[in-house]
């Protein structure tokens, strides 16, 4: 019993001391933050391939939330200019919206075409139904016609 | 016809697996393409180890072809890529520059008295903001810059002989040739 109690102890004090690593930061305005909390969250975290900055427990993303809430507020960037210099620095990865180059091309055109090959597909798909159900139509004047002059 | 379209399943299929096989096999795909390739080495200012009042600059990596390896004693890594350096340090001429990246310095300075010091010089980075400008997202991480200050090759992850002589090795031999300068004889043992 008393050593439940002590787990039990230290997985609060766990959860505690793990919940105390958030990061504290100082705005001059209510509007910086917002920026800040917004563009942490659009950056890709280099080193866990998948999570965004904002969500990462990697020093890599702690030393990124700090360089983003630094380059607002002490250096006064745009939020275009922040995009930028972590671009420059950590490549295109770190945007989740990768430009459209030579080397992302088909990230971006093979959607398409995949759409494209399935609106083909489902357009025959419909022609060779349609063509089945479609009653046959007889030109009854012709085939009158045909059989008066055969007469 | 119709026979033939049962088969269409198994070629998707197929299709996938040769996707999946090729994307797999790709070697370094969790390995970020630096961005800085082919960029000069930014500005920078950074305390030296030894001497922190001294500020170095980027004005002290030009000149030669020079590696610069971040590296940190909490990283386990960079402790089986030390020998290698060691050996690169003894062997080639290549002018060897370490960051140590978000550490002690104490403990820096422990780590090369015990284990050696390959470095002709060594940069501090207490806080990472000179990891940042360089892109690095973990230790050990290493770039190659030609005499121009100019970033030719990084490598992320340890530097070990394979490494060290089938790519960066090569790369030295370009640099001294397109320089007119003499061999890298010691180069690559």
């Amino acid at each position: 019993m008393k050593f439940a109690a002590v787990v039990f102890f230290w997985c609060v004090a766990g959860t505690a001391w793990s919940a105390g690593q958030v990061d504290v930061y100082h705005f001059d305005t209510p509007e910086q933050r917002k920026r800040y909390n917004t563009l942490i969250e659009e950056f890709r975290c280099p080193k866990c391939l998948n999570i965004n900055i904002a969500g990462s427990d990697a020093p890599i993303a702690k030393d990124l939330r700090a360089t983003v809430h630094r380059l607002i507020v002490q250096r006064g960037f745009s939020d275009q200019e922040i995009r930028d210099f972590l671009q420059a620095r950590y490549g295109d990865f770190v945007l989740y919206n990768p430009p459209f180059n030579a080397r992302t091309y088909l990230v971006w055109v093979i959607p398409f075409l995949l759409l494209f090959v399935g609106l083909i597909v489902l357009i025959g798909l419909l022609l060779r139904q349609r063509r089945k159900a479609s009653p046959v139509n007889l030109d009854v004047d012709a085939l009158e016609k045909l059989l008066d002059e055969k007469t | 016809m119709n026979r033939l379209s049962l088969l269409i399943p198994l070629a998707v299929f197929a299709l996938i697996l040769v996707i999946g096989y090729l994307g797999f096999s790709l070697d370094k795909r969790n390995e970020l393409p630096s961005a800085l390739i082919g960029q000069d080495f930014p500005e920078f200012s950074a305390p030296d180890l030894f001497s922190p009042d001294v500020v170095r600059t980027r004005a002290d990596l030009v000149g030669q072809p020079t590696l610069v390896n971040i590296w940190a004693t909490w990283c386990p890594t960079c402790k089986a890529e030390h020998e290698v350096l060691m050996q690169i340090a003894r062997t080639s001429e290549v002018a060897l520059v370490g960051v140590n990246y978000k550490d002690d310095r104490g403990l820096a300075l422990g780590w090369l008295a015990d284990y050696g010091n390959p470095y002709n010089l060594v940069l501090m980075d207490a806080d990472g903001g000179l990891g940042v400008e360089l892109g690095v997202y973990g230790a050990p991480e290493t770039f190659l810059l030609n005499r121009d200050g100019k970033v030719i090759y990084k490598r992320v992850g340890d530097v070990n002989m394979r490494v060290w002589q089938n790519e960066i090795a090569p790369l030295l031999q370009q640099l001294e040739v397109a320089h007119g300068g003499p061999g890298w004889e010691m180069v690559g043992r």
